[in-house]
């Protein structure tokens, strides 16, 4: 709290000292330069100037994303500029069905071929020339400069109001230590005028010390003594009971993998990844084939950034690097070496060995949200321990939930009969046995 | 109250002028305290800059901070795969079929792996000839994580590739070129193995095959040969007869490769008034003859002319009680007539010849299609013995089989290192590959490709479960290696063999699938037809190693295999060494068996003591010149006067753990491969053994622990009257104690959702063990070893109570307690029936938790760690636990079990559980207990939880064989039935209606949810 009410009394001031720096930087410059970048980059496509390259960015999208990019080799090589390379009807025939390029000999096709590995494209007999055309025309598109604006004045004008939060703070304190020393000097002047003038001041009666007084008060005593070890005994229970509780642990793992950005910004489902989840007592950490379905295409990080917790794009990049060198992928080649160094995670949620949990009777039966346990995962961007994971916490949980009966043909008998012997509609956990010790502990 | 009291130290006090005393008042410490080493040296000692204050504070800073650091919790790492394989799902188990053949066990099997580390052995249910999977198939697994295993190839003793493994082998078979070297392997009923071995020896015709079954068969093969002209052994489908008469084959234990429980069991079930009969004639008490109706002890040498009185001949010269027994059953042989069956296990080929007429045409045998699991011939392996011994074979390359531990002649260990070569292919470090100056590592088979044909007509596939754990490759592949085809992987032979043999367009990847195949392709290049042109038979009339004189001095020895340990190559496992012998409860060891009246003429005991085990004298065995030392005596009721038995597999010590080095090597008396020997005689030698026996009251002493009838009562009689519900007393008024009105508690409403029951049929129970060692490995259950075993500390969760009667049987018990009156009657005739009779009649009782409704364990818990379940399970929390132990002394069964220790990760408990390799073995779905808790059978509720999970995911009610229990789906015989008694349609609802069916204990009223099912016994005379 402290620190919140601190920013809110600079704020303004930093704002003024924002505006201070911002009229010493040069954001002028930084503009200007970008500005010519783009220009420089708008002149390239000229040299065509055939196709239309909005409609063609949604064909490349839809077609041709999955194994290229623009400005770098992935399944296939980079195609901007693809339309300087090679002549225009051989692109149609090759895009169209490059097996039958392939096949009929042409070089330049065998070549590409066997340059990448000899994986087949896909024919397009779909695309029409215009189409084709206005891909080609999108692959003119520049490659965007990295937003220096936003990167350079972002961090100064963060340093910049750090700065003057200091400043400010010790310019308040020195005011504040003068006004003391003020005070105190003003009430001695007082004090020697009003004695120089005559007044006497009347000798106060010596009383017992409030401690002496409180010792010598036995019921005093007593109650504190006793209200001091109930509270000592309350805080000592509940320092207690949170040994072995890893509510919160949130450790560094060895890559920073955020659910934030997989789960959060790019919604993929829990289970696409925790496949297990559905039919084994695991969740399962995916194995990195797993990541690579994507990760393949995915070799940089375009999205959200949040700098001052350290999170740009070169560290985000840097940690899909390490997930190459985990399985072995040479992006320069497009292929597996074969040299793979298993990723070795920090678990987060252990359940000790003698108690048995399993996730596919909570994720496939109970059809309960991986939230409710774990809680909002798609807002972690490292992941934490949410809930206690104690017995206690569960059990309440089987007390609360009602068993998800509908449909399940397994347990049309049980919940007829169930709901008859309680005379309710629904039967929670608990009534049909989810409290039993050998349910869990065996 | 002071005493002036002066206590005398020694008697040397009282002479006061003793110089003694005087010495030892002045001179404290006999040995001076040795100050002057630390102390005394001065310029030490102030060199040193640590003062004491300055220690001190050290330690409690170090003290401090290491405590401080501790309060850190550990950091937990997740691994998951770089690239993970479609069918593996963490927490999914996957089932794969295969086919265990060791040489000694063959079966089809269920593989259960756990994120691709296979954990337990299942029944393959579409194996119908898939031999047995009995409690060594099952403690499988357990061998395949062995750390003692061998872990790469070694040449002369050091550690080597592959590769140089292969240049040493090609170097000496160049150079040995037209010497004889003798390729001597287990049995692998594997065509295309075969097929392999031919190749190599057309490669190098120097080398000679032998095949080589450490416990042989070679007389029954030997006899269907003759008479059949293939090489194989007779199958029988016991479900069939209605007589079975054995003569010394103990064909419910190992007898020509075991497994016939389960059509055995199918026929002892009385069904519309009707069961199967079986008499047995044996020496050793086996298990056979635990379940016989009739069993009478006949020594070995006696055995031949009960056979032969049995199959036509006349009964003069046997004892009277024998011949009476031999005169019923051939009346009873001649009833069933097609459906009667004479078998034996006497050791030659005239016997084993006049079982085969006898049963020839018979519905039972089946000779038509032999099993193929047996193959070797004793005289070719007698041969290869002596050749070594004598210098004329030069070279040996042994697979599978361990001579240099298991050949009878003693001699020959010592001629096998100065053989010029000797290779073995090994699993284990065993005495073989210890001597051998190659060793290939060989996998197991839960990591290697295969195929066997069990039976004629059957092919099974084996198939890897694992990636091999070590540097290991299979015989087939070395052989493909070694005959020029390195580049040829054994898997595409294997697939390519059988696409074009047996699978008749069957697709390869249904037979990995199924694990198993029929067909009736022929082969060539098959064991029997190559066995057929070179071996020279014994004859028909040939009674071969069985010709000793009966009557010279000394007793009969009959060799026996035991169910745990087998022929003894698993014996660095710990779950078959833990597993108590069905007949002794005894575990970790073996032992003369001995009758009781040749002990008291020899003067040898047996005596439970103080610490509640048992112990027994020794004697020193001689036969032939040959003396094993220092053998425990156990004393055997029904074991035939004048024999005695020994088990084998035991005392082996190369490649063994320490702790699983027990017993004594049965093996130096296996002379001439016959698994009875004449004139061995006993002397008692001192010393007393502990044994490890875990159950020291043998009899019941007329109570109805096990309820028993005679199928002529059980047709004729009301329930009533020979299974009757046990009474008390209510206002003067007997009420049945499952009446309402004699419960104390109140009544659960028990109709809503599942209630488990588990039903044992006593009938059906053969005592196997498949099911102790398959709850082993179902729950995690912890191996403590021969000391706590004998402290009665097992932790089995599971355990088949064997008792024998008193009496001449069990009936007789009964009549015997009903009779006793008055004090001094009770309490000497009492006494008398604590000890068995000369030949009991034996009964086994399966006993895990019972499940109690009304449960005194729950009652007594202060901490409310063991409480029940709605569906009939009584649970119990590990972790709530405090270990009073107040519910196991309040339990009647005494199924409850402590962890007196820490079982796991304690080098004082140095099995399988201490070591990384052997803790893959352990079910992830199941908690390891710790020290100080109680634990006990769950009735596998992690199975019946993951049947219902299944059945919910699936939106269906649960199938009713889909409730199953680790020892019910372990249980051949059908004996252990589980399920759910709500549902009207189950088989375990059925079950329970019947009229056999009733509670152990009944009378405590604790109303358990595992009943059992009285046992019948066939004693119609005509």
């Amino acid at each position: 709290m402290l620190k919140v009410n601190l920013r809110n009394l600079s704020s303004p001031l930093s704002l003024l000292l924002l505006a201070v720096t911002l009229i010493f930087s040069n954001p002028a410059i930084a503009q200007d330069t970008a500005d010519e970048a783009e220009t420089t980059a708008t002149e390239t496509p000229a040299a065509d100037g055939v196709g239309d390259a909005a409609a063609g960015e949604a064909l490349f999208k839809a077609n041709c994303a999955a194994c290229h990019k623009l400005y770098k080799r992935a399944t296939g090589p980079a195609l901007f500029g693809v339309g300087d390379k090679y002549d225009r009807e051989w692109l149609y025939s090759w895009i169209k069905n490059s097996q039958e390029l392939i096949q009929s000999g042409d070089s330049q096709a065998v070549a590409i071929f066997e340059e990448y590995n000899q994986s087949v494209m896909t024919a397009f007999p779909q695309l029409s020339n215009e189409d084709i055309d206005n891909i080609i025309a999108y692959t003119y598109t520049p490659k965007p400069e990295p937003t220096q604006v936003e990167v350079a004045t972002g961090p100064g004008g963060g340093g910049g109001s750090g700065v003057s939060n200091n400043v400010i703070l010790g310019v308040l304190a020195l005011v504040f230590v003068m006004l003391v020393v003020m005070l105190f000097l003003v009430t001695k002047t007082l004090k020697r005028i009003a004695e120089s003038n005559g007044v006497v001041y009347p000798e106060k009666p010596a009383r017992t010390p409030l401690w002496k007084a409180f010792a010598q008060n036995q019921f005093l005593v007593l109650v504190t003594s006793i209200f001091l070890l109930l509270a000592a005994g309350y805080f000592g229970y509940g320092y207690l009971m949170q040994v072995g509780v890893d509510q919160g642990y949130a450790p560094v793992q060895p890559i920073h993998y955020s659910h934030k950005i997989h789960a959060g910004a790019n919604q993929i489902d829990c289970n696409y990844c925790h496949s297990s989840a559905r039919k084994s007592k695991h969740s399962g950490i995916p194995s990195l084939n797993v990541c690579m379905n994507c990760h393949k295409n995915i070799a940089e990080y375009n999205g959200e950034l949040d700098p001052e917790l350290g999170y740009t794009k070169e560290f985000y990049d840097g940690e899909i690097q390490k997930l190459y060198a985990a399985v072995g992928w040479d992006e320069a080649t497009q292929s597996y070496t074969g040299e793979e160094k298993p990723v070795k995670w920090v678990r987060i949620h252990n359940l000790p060995d003698f108690a048995y949990f399993n996730h596919s009777q909570h994720v496939t039966v109970a059809g309960i949200e991986c939230q409710k346990c774990h809680g909002p995962v798609e807002e972690m961007e490292i992941m934490r321990q949410h809930s206690p994971l104690t017995m206690g916490w569960c059990i309440n949980c089987h007390r609360e939930t009602n068993v998800n009966m509908a449909g399940n043909e397994y347990y049309e008998k049980i919940h007829a009969e169930l709901a008859k012997k309680y005379g309710v509609d629904q039967v929670t956990a608990a009534q049909m046995g989810g409290l039993e010790c050998g349910k869990c502990h065996y | 109250m002071a005493s002036n009291k002066k206590y005398w130290k020694s008697v040397e006090e009282l002479n006061e002028n003793s110089s003694i005393m005087e010495t030892l008042q002045q001179n404290e410490f006999a040995q001076p305290i040795p100050t002057d080493d630390f102390l005394g040296n001065k310029e030490n000692l102030s060199a040193s800059s640590t003062t004491r204050r300055d220690f001190l504070k050290y330690v409690g800073f170090s003290t401090a901070a290491a405590s401080l650091a501790a309060c850190e919790g550990p950091v937990i790492k997740s691994i998951p795969y770089v690239v993970a394989p479609d069918e593996i799902v963490p927490g999914v188990a996957n089932y794969y079929a295969t086919t265990m053949a060791d040489g000694f066990d063959f079966a089809n099997v269920l593989v259960k792996t756990r994120e691709g580390r296979p954990i337990k052995i299942e029944r393959n249910d579409l194996a119908k000839n898939g031999g047995a999977v009995n409690a060594r198939v099952h403690a499988s697994v357990l061998s395949m994580y062995d750390k003692n295993r061998l872990q790469n190839p070694k040449v002369d003793g050091a550690d080597a590739s592959w590769e140089e493994l292969d240049a040493a082998v090609a170097q000496k078979m160049n150079e040995m070129s037209g010497q004889d070297i003798v390729l001597l392997t287990q049995t692998f009923a594997s065509p295309s193995t075969s097929k392999l071995i031919q190749e190599f020896t057309t490669r190098y015709p120097n080398v000679r095959h032998v095949i080589y079954d450490s416990v042989s068969s070679s007389e029954a093969l030997d006899a269907f040969q003759n008479k059949y002209g293939t090489r194989g052994l007779a199958d029988y489908d016991f479900s069939k007869a209605e007589v079975i008469v054995s003569v010394g084959a103990d064909f419910i234990g190992d007898w020509q490769g075991g497994g016939y429980e389960a059509g055995y069991a199918k026929g002892r079930i009385p069904k519309n008034g009707k069961m199967s009969k079986h008499f047995q004639f044996e020496a050793n008490m086996t298990l056979s003859g635990a379940n016989a109706d009739v069993r009478v002890p006949v020594t070995p040498s006696q055995q031949l002319q009960v056979l032969k009185a049995l199959t036509g001949g006349s009964t003069s010269g046997l004892p009277e009680n024998v011949a009476a027994a031999v005169t019923k059953a051939k009346a009873q042989l001649q009833k069933a007539g097609g459906n009667g069956v004479v078998i034996t296990g006497i050791p030659s080929v005239e016997a084993q010849t006049m079982a085969l007429n006898y049963n020839d045409g018979k519905s039972v045998m089946d000779a038509a299609k032999p099993r193929m699991t047996a193959m070797g011939n004793t005289r070719e392996v007698k041969r290869v013995m002596d050749g070594v011994i004598s210098g004329a074979v030069k070279g040996l390359i042994t697979v599978g089989v361990d001579p240099v531990y298991s050949f009878p002649n003693a001699e020959f260990a010592e001629a096998y290192k100065n053989l010029n070569m000797s290779l073995a292919f090994a699993m284990n470090p065993d005495a073989t590959a210890s001597a051998a100056k190659l060793v290939a590592a060989v996998p197991h088979y839960l990591e290697s490709w295969g195929d066997v044909q069990l039976k004629k007509g059957t092919f099974s596939v084996m198939q890897p479960t694992i990636k091999p754990l070590f540097d290991t490759r299979q015989f087939q592949q070395c052989l493909l290696n070694w005959t020029g085809r390195n580049n040829v992987n054994y898997y595409d032979y294997l697939k390519e063999y059988m696409e074009g043999t047996v699978l008749n367009g069957t697709s390869w990847n249904q037979v990995v699938h199924d694990g198993v195949v029929e067909s009736d392709a022929t082969l060539t290049g098959d064991a029997e037809t190559t066995a057929a042109n070179e071996f020279e038979l014994e004859s028909s009339t040939s009674n071969g190693a069985m010709a000793f004189n009966s009557q010279s001095n000394g007793m009969e020895l009959t060799l026996y295999t035991k169910t745990g340990l087998g022929d003894g190559r698993q014996a660095n496992n710990p779950w078959l060494q833990e597993l108590p012998d069905p007949i002794t409860r005894t575990s970790w060891d073996n032992y003369v068996t001995i009758s009781k009246s040749d002990a008291d003429a020899m003067g040898l005991e047996n005596y439970n003591v103080a610490d509640g085990g048992l112990n027994g004298d020794y004697v020193n065995i001689s036969m032939n010149g040959v003396t094993i030392e220092k053998v425990p005596v156990l004393i055997q009721p029904g074991q035939a006067k004048g024999s005695i038995g020994l088990a084998l597999g035991y005392g082996r010590e190369e490649g063994l753990q320490k702790e699983m080095q027990t017993g004594v090597n049965g093996f130096r008396l296996y002379n001439n491969f016959s698994a009875v020997q004449g004139g061995v005689t006993l002397e008692k030698v001192s010393g007393v053994h502990e044994f490890a026996c875990v159950q020291l009251h043998n009899t019941m002493m007329g109570r109805d622990i096990i309820k028993e009838t005679t199928l002529e009562i059980f047709n004729t009689k009301n329930k009533h009257d020979w299974n009757p519900v046990p009474e008390v007393s209510k206002d003067h008024q007997e009420i049945p104690v499952t009446s309402p009105d004699a419960d104390l508690w109140d009544e659960f409403d028990r109709s809503v959702g599942h209630h488990f029951n588990l039903s044992i049929d006593l009938n059906a129970c053969t005592g196997c063990g498949a099911c102790v060692i398959a709850c082993h490995a179902e729950n995690n259950v912890p191996v403590v070893g021969k000391e706590e075993m004998r402290r009665s500390r097992d932790m089995h969760w599971l355990r088949i109570d064997r008792y024998y009667s008193s009496e001449e049987s069990f009936a007789g018990d009964n009549e015997k307690k009903e009779n006793i009156s008055g004090l001094g009657s009770s309490l000497s005739e009492y006494g008398e029936m604590e000890n068995p009779s000369a030949n009991p009649q034996v009964a086994f009782q399966p006993v895990m938790c019972q499940h109690c409704n009304h449960a005194p364990c729950e009652t007594v818990c202060p901490v409310a760690a063991t409480s029940h379940g709605r569906q009939g399970q009584n649970h119990m929390a590990y972790n709530r636990c405090v270990g009073t132990r107040y519910c196991a002394n309040n339990c009647p069964y005494k199924v409850r079990r402590f962890n007196w220790f820490l079982y796991a990760e304690n080098d004082e408990f140095d099995f399988h559980m201490n070591n990384d390799l052997g803790r893959m073995v352990l079910n992830p779905d199941v908690v390891v207990r710790s020290r100080g808790v109680m634990e006990k059978c769950s009735m596998c509720i992690q199975m019946t939880q993951k049947s219902i999970l299944d059945a919910k995911r699936a939106g269906k009610p649960v199938e009713d064989a889909k409730f199953q229990t680790a020892c019910s789906a372990a249980c051949e015989t059908g004996a252990i039935v589980f399920g759910d008694i709500n549902d009207t349609e189950s088989e375990v609802h059925e079950l329970k209606q019947s009229d056999r069916m009733y509670h152990l204990l009944e009378a405590v009223g604790t109303e358990p949810n595992v009943f059992y099912h009285a046992k019948v016994r066939n004693t119609n005379e005509a």
